[in-house]
């Protein structure tokens, strides 16, 4: 909502400067968002004509004019401009006179000639970007009278914030009318005359839907000049609303919408057949719109329609074929009040956001639809002649206004401040809302322009807001202290995070929508959660993982020349499964570049897919993870696995596919793991168990087996034993000594018995059993 | 005894000659060793009558000693000066880098979250978290938000169907958690939450932290105490003001835009209020017995302010160099 503070002021004038006035509407709850003059400052710049117009002796550009500046004396200037012509009116900036940019105006020779002063184009006034020359002032203006004052430039300019329960500040009215509730300042709304009717003649309205509209009012004015111009001070607080100037008939109702806050329509009488219909659209009604949209309708939407078409969309929009034109004579006028229900929402179906629809859907003020017709009547005639007829006006059952009960124990409880009686009783009288008192319990009815007053609560809030939020004291809660429930059983996700941190991965955050293509290739995900309406192309569905973010994060930083990488990320990953949408927390990291960062005395290894894995293991400490090789779209088939904690699946290990690291230039391999997060915060209480009071014995074992037999294989096959305690694998061997297609391993064993210390006669009969166990699995023995 | 003498005299300084352990000890046994001269000596004690022979021994004896001594110091000086020299070799350069991994860091919003989710778990509010892809009925229609309110329109909402959305706050974790909970009631609800906006203070997804307090003695007085207090506290600044002003929001009422000052100006940094009777009634808390007040503040705002962060948009491209300044 923008408006002129002059226009303001004609209604409303308190004591405060144009600051304070902005403070106090943005401490009631009317946020200004901007308040900025209208004009820069300049002075001593008056309306001046050219009398005459003289080429300089000596400059081919320049002339010597005479300008009257309303004195008896002429001014001599000399102007560069082109378009300078005798009889023109423009702007004279008069000796002494100071421009925007401190430009001083002082009695000046130039090439010879005295000049006493500069005729101005609107960009040397701070007034416009660019222009083509002098600012042509109208011809009526007076020479002489300072420009400031003749095109009203000592004004300033509001825009407020208005937010959707205050639709009674959508108009010059409500705005006076909240001023003076809060600053106790005399209110003094214009007089609205009730027109008497030259002719009797009315077009019949017929009303459907007296839900949807409750109160029509419309008035036939006929033998209007339209093709006037609007008058100049009509313009002048249009455009400083923001409105744009169309034709005078439609300039007045814009008028008296931003004056009273009623939206108003004009018909071109001449294009209506029959009566007027206020109903619902029909299923496949198309209307073209005033912009020349063609909007297709359905019966939730209302419409204005005569005998043969469709006129306008209530409340929202006018028609293209019924609009008022410059040669128009006979106007059919429309104020009407639309329920908030009945307009809400289908403005923006339509990619619509009218001034219109803006006020209905919030709410108009129905005690006022008829004085606003009145007033559009009246600057009619004024303005563009005509004889007006009798108002037709159709009315239901209006929104109902039931008292509300508002106890003072209860502002006090809610609010945390005791008032008095007579203190709420001042509140509402400054709101002009009706109350009946009786003893501590008010019954308020809430005025017709008031559409967000339904409960107590709402009371309580305009109590507090005229009171002022700042009074009330910023306390302390009491409350009776007691302790969270902390569990054990849950890790904090900021211990895996730190854990993440000391491993050397930096954490980032990526959007949770991705493309579509990246979905589809590295997440094989063909079913993606989509977004209706993603805000770009390339983020227009959910990520099923956070490899993608990851993918990304990796090749903008390789991008800006990072040797070394490593990333992890925390976030909801999304599926759909049926109609339920999965949504999984899940916990990755990514790695590219050396094992540790460039330095002296180590060679630089590049990460592979054992230092990843060992990253991933530690996160779970002291829990055991398993890795089955798998196949994901993403990884290279070889050297990628599913994690397992416990028999379940939780997540992913393993080397980027060479395909994609060719793809996103990657020189080097890149690890990647994914988990969830439930499975990363689950913990256990710890339970102490007795410490051997024997020293382990400790055996190495090495074998050969095919390439293809896993270590987990042998390992799992070891642990079974039951003297064994610990197999660790402490070396991989292939080469020199071993046939091709099969590898060496090593394992030393530790074995122990809890009660009593391992003989040499317990220990070789374990050991044989170990190998007949490796054995089993196709291991043989190397010595 | 002339001869005991020279042994001692002659034994002493070609002690004090050897530099060298191996040849101290070759020299030592010249003296002490086998075929020592000073064995000899004591070898030739037998020869002795029996009146001489104490006399006698306790003068080579003396000698012995005396060789044994210089022998044992000589060693030791020896010994030092290996160390010395071993010592000399082994110092390092003690300037150059330590060897080994480096350390990463965590994202600035899950830093600043953390400050928050600490400062208010001191005042003893619990963390509750909810989906992000939320059903209509608690991110709108719970809160008070029917379809076609104006107010949808305010929340530039990403749909995944008519039904669902991307949650434009954390404030259906509120109703999920009072459908679920008794009062009293003490939560924040930190999370991402969507809206479909973007420039340099705007950002399609954001992080949020509402906070909720329901208990029969709870007002807007005690909402402007709890926020004030967090906002100094986070801000390290017992004098930041914090101001209020009148706001809309269909789940609150009476409801509040939170202002900071900030360089000599007002910011704003959230929205709160009193929790609105008709959310309370959805979730079957009577609204006579229980007032509640609830509060929203965004994260990236905050960490912005705190940390200096120019473009909201930076938190999430990335970049290294961005990120690792906050570690």
């Amino acid at each position: 909502m923008k408006f002129s503070e002059n226009w303001l002021r004609s209604w409303v004038n308190p004591d405060l400067s144009s600051e304070a006035l902005g403070h106090v509407l943005t401490m009631a709850g009317l946020e200004v968002e901007d308040l900025a003059p209208v004009a820069p400052a300049f002075n001593n710049v008056v309306v001046a004509e050219v009398l005459s117009v003289e080429k300089h002796p000596d400059a081919d550009r320049l002339n010597i004019c005479q300008v009257s500046v309303g004195e008896a004396e002429s001014l001599t200037i000399v102007c560069g401009a082109a378009n300078v012509a005798v009889g023109i009116k423009v702007p004279c900036a008069r000796i002494g006179a100071v421009l925007p940019g401190d430009f001083k105006i002082k009695q000046a020779k130039v090439r010879g000639v005295s000049s006493s002063g500069m005729l101005c184009s609107a960009v040397e006034l701070g007034l416009a970007t660019e222009s083509d020359g002098l600012w042509l002032l109208p011809e009526g203006a007076p020479a002489g009278l300072p420009l400031r004052e003749y095109l009203e430039l000592d004004d300033k300019l509001f825009t407020l914030k208005l937010t959707p329960n205050r639709s009674d500040c959508s108009g010059i009215k409500g705005i006076a009318r909240e001023v003076a509730a809060l600053t106790g300042s005399h209110y003094d709304p214009i007089k609205i005359i009730e027109q008497q009717a030259d002719f009797s003649s009315q077009l019949a309205v017929v009303v459907e839907d007296k839900v949807a509209c409750p109160l029509y009012c419309g008035r036939q004015v006929f033998g209007v000049n339209a093709a006037v111009a609007t008058p100049v001070w009509m313009q002048r607080r249009l455009e400083r609303s923001g409105q744009r100037p169309v034709n005078v008939v439609v300039d007045i109702t814009n008028y008296v919408m931003m004056e009273l806050g009623q939206p108003m329509h004009a018909f071109d009488a001449a294009n209506l057949s029959g009566s007027i219909t206020v109903r619902r659209a029909r299923k496949d009604e198309a209307l073209t719109l005033l912009g020349g949209q063609v909007v297709e309708l359905n019966e939730d939407v209302l419409v204005i329609a005569d005998d043969d078409k469709l006129l306008a969309l209530a409340g929202i929009m006018g028609g293209m074929d019924s609009g008022v034109e410059t040669t128009t004579r006979d106007v059919f006028l429309e104020a009407a009040f639309f329920h908030p229900d009945a307009i809400a929402g289908r403005a923006r179906r339509f990619g619509l956001a009218t001034d219109a629809s803006f006020r209905f859907e919030r709410g108009v003020d129905f005690a006022a639809t008829r004085a606003a017709l009145e007033r559009a009547t009246q600057l009619l005639l004024a303005i563009c002649g005509g004889k007006a007829g009798e108002i037709t006006e159709v009315a239901a059952s209006l929104p109902l206004r039931s008292p509300i009960t508002v106890r003072v124990s209860r502002v006090a409880r809610v609010l945390g401040i005791v008032l008095e009686c007579n203190q709420i009783a001042e509140l509402f009288t400054r709101l002009q809302f009706e109350f009946v008192m009786s003893g501590e319990v008010f019954s308020v009815t809430p005025p017709s322009f008031r559409f967000d007053l339904s409960i107590e609560s709402d009371l309580i809030e305009e109590i507090a807001r005229i009171h002022g939020y700042d009074v009330i004291p910023a306390l302390a809660p009491r409350a009776a202290l007691t302790m969270l429930p902390d569990s054990e059983l849950q890790r904090p996700l900021a211990r895996v995070q730190q854990l993440m941190v000391t491993r050397d991965y930096q954490e980032i955050v990526s959007y949770a929508f991705v493309e579509e293509q990246l979905e589809r290739e590295l997440c094989a995900n063909l079913n993606p959660v989509v977004l209706q309406n993603p805000i770009v192309s390339n983020m227009a569905v959910m990520r099923s993982s956070l490899l993608v973010g990851l993918v990304s994060a990796l090749r903008f930083n390789l991008n800006r020349k990072q040797p070394r990488v490593r990333l992890f990320e925390i976030g909801a990953c999304f599926s759909k499964h049926a109609d339920k949408y999965l949504q999984t927390q899940r916990f990755s990291g990514i790695a590219y570049g050396s094992i540790s960062p460039e330095q002296w005395g180590l060679v630089a290894k590049p990460v592979d897919f054992y230092d990843v894995k060992a990253d991933l293991q530690a996160l779970f400490e002291p829990r055991i993870l398993r890795f089955v090789a798998a196949v994901h779209p993403a990884l290279h088939p070889g050297r990628s696995a599913q994690v397992m904690l416990a028999d379940k699946t939780i997540g992913w290990l393993g080397e980027l596919h060479p395909q994609w690291q060719q793809q996103y230039n990657m020189a080097q391999s890149t690890v990647w793991f994914e988990v969830e997060v439930d499975a990363l915060t689950q913990s256990t209480v710890p339970r102490m168990s007795e410490i051997a009071k024997f020293l382990p014995v400790r055996r190495d074992l090495a074998v050969l087996v095919d390439e293809s037999v896993s270590a987990q294989v042998l390992i799992d096959a070891m642990l079974e034993t039951s003297v064994v305690q610990e197999v660790v694998l402490f070396d991989v061997y292939r080469g020199a000594g071993v046939t091709p297609g099969k590898k060496s391993l090593a394992f030393r064993i530790s074995l122990q018995d809890t009660h009593k210390m391992l003989t040499d006669a317990e220990i070789e009969p374990g050991i044989s059993l170990l190998i007949e166990v490796l054995k089993k699995q196709g291991a043989q023995l190397r010595m | 005894m002339e001869q005991l003498q020279q042994i001692q005299e002659q034994a002493l300084a070609q002690f004090a000659l050897i530099g060298d352990e191996t040849e101290l000890e070759q020299v030592k046994a010249k003296y002490l060793g086998k075929d020592g001269s000073l064995t000899a000596l004591l070898k030739g004690l037998g020869k002795l009558s029996n009146e001489e022979r104490p006399a006698a021994g306790a003068r080579i004896n003396v000698v012995k000693q005396a060789i044994e001594m210089a022998l044992s110091q000589r060693r030791e000086a020896l010994a030092q000066v290996k160390l010395d020299a071993r010592l000399a070799a082994e110092s390092l350069d003690v300037t150059l880098p330590g060897r080994g991994n480096g350390c990463g860091g965590l994202h600035p919003v899950t830093r600043t979250l953390a400050r928050i989710e600490h400062l208010f778990h001191s005042l003893g509010f619990a963390v509750s978290v909810g989906p992000e892809i939320e059903h209509d009925f608690y991110n709108f229609t719970a809160l008070n938000i029917p379809e076609n309110h104006p107010a949808r329109a305010m929340h530039d909402t990403f749909y995944i169907d008519p039904e669902h959305v991307l949650r434009t706050h954390t404030s259906p974790v509120q109703v999920r958690y009072m459908e679920n909970n008794q009062p009293p009631l003490k939560i924040i609800s930190p999370g991402r939450v969507y809206r479909v906006d973007s420039d340099a203070t705007h950002s399609p997804m954001f992080h949020q932290v509402e906070g909720l307090w329901v208990d029969e003695h709870v007002s807007f007085a005690n909402l402007k105490g709890v926020v004030q207090d967090f906002l100094q506290r986070f801000f390290e600044q017992d004098d930041l003001q914090v101001r209020f002003r009148p706001s809309f929001f269909p789940f609150t009422e009476p409801s509040a835009e939170m202002d900071m000052s900030w360089r000599g100006g007002w910011l704003e940094i959230g929205g709160c209020g009193m929790v609105h009777p008709n959310v309370l009634k959805h979730v079957n808390i009577d609204s006579e017995k229980y007032l509640g007040f609830a509060f929203g503040l965004g994260v990236e705002r905050l960490a912005m302010l705190r940390y200096g962060v120019n473009d909201l948009r930076q938190f999430y491209e990335s970049d290294l160099r961005f990120l690792k300044q906050f570690n």
